[in-house]
């Protein structure tokens, strides 16, 4: 039965002792310990969601640049779309107008050479002419010496001329 | 590293102890007389006005604490070697016209009347001397105070340490001890009482876990100036019991209340049921707090103690290897329960304080 008496003077002194330990320690001890323990919790909780935030912000950026790049994608394509298609019509284009140009050359050519003909032909009538003068002119010098002879010849000219 | 250390410390135990027991822990028992185990146990649980130390030659050797009583004619304070180590009433200190006596470590005051020296017993055998009351610094006193000293060291210089790092990290012996707080935050404070309002009880549990952890581990230390079974003592455990008990009943809440007196939910019949059984948990809750803590490290000594007074019981030295073999076993397990007991007892406080500051949502 002793075991389980409290005994007054120990109870007086565990309580006297229990009140003075507990203010020393919550004044020297606790405050001082916890206080830097639960800055110190801050910080890393601080650190934690300023790093979640970059990474959140890492994230975006990589939706961002994938935004881009598919822009960018899809903008080559087009380009080359778009080249290809000028580069077809610039052949065809330079084909049809080669055509032209040759055709252009060629009736050219075609013209140029009518009137060098018709040129051509013009001198020769003329050379012809100027000949059969000289001729006639010979001719009658020589016959008009001659009254037979002259009047043979003019009509054997005038037969040959007929003929022409 | 806690294995080797209560290795070490189980060691010095056996060897401080056993030459303690063989060298009559009463003092007074002689040679020829039985070894009385309960009387050695008993002695060695229970609280004294002097520490013993040893016994050299039959003599024993023991450190003299203040006596401190508050009697008829005022104060009264003497060592308690004026005793001369008598604890059977044989011996008188007279102070301010009173004579004292001890007796199985009770002060009282000396019988004259009717013949009967010193100590008078009635019909059952309880001493029916008068008693002063005794605020004597007792074994168990002078070791709390130790512990006090210990607890005060150990947290200032931790608390010091922290001024010295750079970035609240801690240092030094902060190592050591912050875990231990970091575990009553969170393992103790947090989930039982809550993030809201943990932090204004953060000091009382800790103050209550160390202060409960170093008295018992001094209890399992075998030698001056530990050994004291403090914390296995009723007056020890009562106390902070009725701490947590005052503290739950002057911070408890309106819910709280209602639900102990006026059940919420339940129909009218069973509220009149429950109240009285909740009225009466209000003061079985600390009570269970109060003797699971003294029941439990009282236990621990008095396994310990049994264990080695095997060999004196069966007066054969052979018997010593199991003795020791299984004493070594317990103190070992001990070592385990001392901690797990302080956290109980602090973890049981906080549950009581949280579910009397608990707001419920009906």
């Amino acid at each position: 039965m002793d075991l389980v008496t409290p005994d007054i003077g120990l109870i007086f002194w565990t309580t006297v002792s229990f009140a003075i330990l507990y203010f020393i320690l919550a004044k020297f001890a606790w405050k001082p310990i916890l206080g830097a323990v639960n800055e110190r919790e801050k910080s890393i909780k601080d650190a934690l969601s300023a790093a979640e935030k970059a990474k959140e912000e890492m994230v975006n950026l990589k939706a961002d640049n994938e935004k881009i790049l598919n822009e960018a994608k899809l903008q080559r394509e087009s380009l080359l779309k778009e080249a290809r298609e000028i580069k077809s019509k610039i052949i065809a284009d330079a084909e049809s107008e080669a055509t032209e140009k040759a055709n252009k050359l060629v009736e050219a050519a075609k013209t140029a050479i009518e009137n060098e003909k018709s040129a051509a032909m013009k001198e020769l009538q003329n050379t012809v002419v100027d000949l059969s003068l000289n001729i006639a002119e010979k001719l009658l010098s020589k016959e008009l010496d001659n009254k037979e002879k002259q009047l043979d010849n003019i009509q054997d000219i005038l037969d040959k001329t007929k003929l022409n | 590293m806690l294995l080797r250390f209560s290795g070490f410390f189980t060691l010095i135990f056996f060897i401080i102890f056993s030459v303690n027991i063989f060298a009559n822990p009463a003092g007074k028992t002689d040679e020829n007389k039985e070894f009385d185990v309960n009387e050695m146990i008993m002695h060695h649980i229970k609280d004294a006005h002097e520490f013993h130390i040893m016994d050299i030659d039959g003599h024993a050797v023991s450190f003299p604490l203040p006596i401190i009583l508050w009697t008829d004619n005022g104060l009264v304070t003497f060592l308690s070697s004026e005793f001369n180590h008598n604890d059977s009433g044989e011996v008188i200190v007279e102070r301010k016209g009173q004579e004292f006596i001890k007796y199985h470590e009770k002060i009282f005051y000396a019988n004259n009347t009717g013949g009967v020296k010193y100590v008078a017993y009635d019909a059952a055998g309880n001493v029916t001397n008068k008693k002063p009351l005794d605020l004597s610094i007792t074994k168990m006193v002078f070791s709390m105070f130790l512990s006090m000293l210990l607890l005060i060291l150990i947290f200032v210089a931790t608390a010091r340490t922290y001024s010295k790092s750079k970035k609240g990290e801690p240092t030094g012996l902060g190592k050591f001890t912050e875990p231990l707080v970091m575990f009553i935050k969170d393992e103790v404070a947090l989930p039982m009482i809550g993030e809201k309002n943990y932090q204004k009880y953060m000091p009382f549990l800790l103050t209550l876990f160390f202060f409960i952890w170093i008295n018992n581990v001094m209890g399992l230390i075998p030698f001056f100036p530990f050994s004291a079974n403090l914390s296995g003592n009723i007056a020890f455990t009562f106390v902070l019991a009725a701490i947590t008990f005052i503290i739950t009943t002057v911070v408890g809440n309106k819910d709280y209340w209602k639900h102990i007196f006026w059940m919420p939910g339940i129909p009218v019949p069973m509220k009149l049921f429950l109240a009285p059984i909740e009225f009466l948990g209000i003061f079985i809750k600390p009570i269970s707090l109060m003797i699971r803590l003294f029941a439990n490290i009282s236990a621990g000594h008095i396994i310990i103690l049994s264990l080695i007074s095997l060999i004196f019981i069966f007066k054969s030295l052979w018997l010593a290897p199991a003795s020791l073999f299984f004493s070594v076993f317990i103190s070992l397990i001990e070592v385990l329960v001392v901690a797990i007991q302080a956290y109980i007892f602090t973890m049981l406080s906080a549950l009581y304080i949280g579910s009397a500051i608990e707001e419920h949502e009906h």
